[in-house]
């Protein structure tokens, strides 16, 4: 595997930091450097690179949110980490769309993942639903909770944006706009 | 400022002209989750969460939610990241290199698998049709009529008319009983002087009893003694007390195989009439090549199973057992050989007598008259019958 030895790829220990720090570079590096991996374990099982792609971003952001909230301990190498867990989602993947034929082409060692997918899932579908609460929410409401609560913008400046006359009315807007997403979010199903 | 403080906790609870009550306590909580509240504010609001519990899970729900928009804000920050990254790598480049190219059958498998199924499917269609239509299908033992006389029917009939009449007449009931001339009927031939009798395995077959009638007319009730079905052969034995024994058998075995060309000739019962067939043996295989029989073209029908089968010096060559109904006068008969051998392989405790097959041969040089003459005390009509 020549694809290993590659200068980019970042110790272990590295990405943990990287992440950590919010390290664009370390991110990069490390997307970088098991993306062949992944690719070939999915395009050699059924697979397209898109999907590959998909999959692979799914381990990434599962690893990326356990090293967020602390409760990452690797226990092997992040390698072998991420190739388990990208395994385990293809795998789902493919008997969902009814394709697993009972074997697959392994091109790494791996462990038996299980739960932390399944978590992530759950958050998933939380955040679908938000997103499409989101999008029926409209603007200017969309934009004023966004600017708020993301991208976390003063009021002020949220007024000016928007054109409205003193701060309070914008705050009125914001708050009639949080109680209609709420709404929206918790009537889906 | 515990004034003013107190101003915003009282007019959150009894509601205000510029804002819904419900705005403002959202803005109160808001406040409070951002640290912008003064220390005394920031007291008097944590005294009325542990008082109220209806504020206080509103201040949970509130940072819940809001927590969930940031957390929901940083994952799509995070996957356009990754996208950015993705769109550096080249895709293309990679997959080439990597996807592992399957031999040229699975790719022709992989790409073409269902146009393949279905040509195969027509195929074996296809086959099938032609299979069906050219009748290949059908049984192949509807070409081969064994010639066992089927007379059941005709029985039947007889058997019916018999009640009717007894139960019309039931006084003379007894007296007008019909015999039952057998459900089925056949040939059979004595191999040995005392009672043994061959006949065909397909004849005899799920007979409750089995009966054989001379030339004479006088029958005799029988046993089956042994069967051998992968040669159609099966031997009688006549266990009726009132029969002697039938004198010297006059024909020979004959061992060897028979040449192609040979005339031969059968007895038989087709009818209640002994039938007198000749002909020459046409081949030395039968049906589908079976190497165990002979083809003939003596004219057989329906009865003559179990047969002899002479040649002109008075030989038994064969049993004369089935027929080609799709060709002309091919008949068949399993050879004298296979006969021997049935013999030689039926059990020692099966036998009541000694079996001695050993026959002198009087038939050589007589004409087909006179041969007939001699043999026809030791052909029997094969009566079967099962229920």
């Amino acid at each position: 595997m020549s694809k290993d030895v590659n200068s980019g790829v970042p110790t272990d220990s590295e990405v943990i930091l990287g992440i950590l720090n919010n390290s664009e570079s370390v991110l990069k590096r490390l997307y970088i450097a098991y993306f062949p991996m992944i690719l070939q374990l999915v395009i050699n099982n059924n697979g397209s690179s898109d999907d590959a792609k998909d999959i692979y971003q799914e381990a990434i952001i599962v690893l990326y949110n356990k090293v967020k909230t602390g409760d990452f301990e690797l226990s092997s190498k992040l390698k072998t980490y991420i190739y388990s867990i990208c395994r385990r989602l293809w795998l789902k993947r493919l008997t969902q769309m009814n394709r697993y034929g009972g074997d697959i082409k392994d091109f790494q060692e791996y462990l038996v993942v299980d739960d932390e997918t399944e978590k992530n899932n759950e958050r998933d579908i939380q955040f679908n639903r938000m997103g499409s609460a989101l999008q029926q929410l409209g603007e200017p409401c969309k934009t004023i909770i966004e600017d708020f609560y993301i991208n976390n913008r003063s009021m002020q400046e949220i007024c000016e944006n928007f054109g409205y006359t003193n701060a309070d009315n914008a705050k009125t807007q914001k708050y009639k706009c949080l109680q209609r997403l709420k709404k929206l979010f918790f009537q889906q199903k | 400022m515990p004034a003013k403080a107190e101003k915003i906790v009282f007019s959150a609870k009894i509601g205000s002209t510029e804002m819904s009550e419900n705005n403002q306590l959202t803005d109160t909580i808001e406040r409070y989750l951002n640290g912008e509240m003064t220390k005394e504010e920031r007291a008097q609001f944590e005294e009325l969460r542990t008082k109220d519990a209806d504020v206080n899970s509103k201040v949970a729900e509130h940072k819940q939610f809001t927590n969930l928009i940031k957390q929901y804000g940083e994952r799509l920050e995070l996957e356009k990241r990754l996208d950015a990254i993705h769109d550096e790598i080249d895709v293309h480049a990679l997959e080439d290199e990597l996807l592992i190219h399957p031999s040229f059958v699975v790719r022709m498998w992989r790409n073409h698998h269902s146009k393949i199924s279905v040509a195969a499917s027509i195929a074996i269609f296809a086959v099938l049709c032609t299979l069906f239509f050219t009748g290949y299908l059908s049984n192949r033992e509807m070409n081969y009529a064994k010639l066992r006389g089927e007379i059941q029917n005709t029985n039947h009939k007889i058997a019916q008319l018999d009640t009717k009449v007894n139960s019309l007449n039931p006084s003379s009931g007894r007296q007008n009983t019909i015999v039952n001339p057998g459900n089925f009927r056949g040939t059979g031939f004595a191999i040995s002087s005392n009672g043994y009798i061959v006949t065909n395995y397909h004849v005899i077959t799920g007979a409750d009893s089995v009966y054989v009638q001379g030339n004479d007319g006088k029958s005799f009730r029988t046993k089956i003694v042994y069967t051998e079905p992968q040669s159609d052969i099966a031997v009688l034995e006549i266990t009726d007390s009132s029969f002697k024994t039938l004198g010297a058998i006059p024909y020979t075995f004959k061992k060897a195989e028979s040449d192609i060309g040979e005339s031969v000739f059968t007895v038989g019962y087709p009818r209640d009439a002994m039938v007198f067939g000749a002909g020459y043996l046409t081949a030395s295989t039968g049906y589908r090549n079976d190497t165990t029989q002979y083809q003939i073209s003596a004219p057989v029908n329906f009865g003559n199973s179990g047969g002899p089968l002479l040649d002109a010096h008075g030989n038994l060559i064969g049993i004369v057992n089935a027929k080609d109904r799709h060709v002309e006068g091919a008949t068949f008969a399993v050879k004298t050989n296979y006969l021997l051998k049935a013999i030689k392989d039926i059990p020692a405790d099966s036998l009541n007598r000694p079996l001695v097959t050993t026959g002198k041969n009087v038939l050589a040089g007589l004409d087909y008259k006179t041969q007939v003459k001699k043999l026809k005390n030791y052909v029997f009509m094969v009566r079967v019958y099962n229920q």
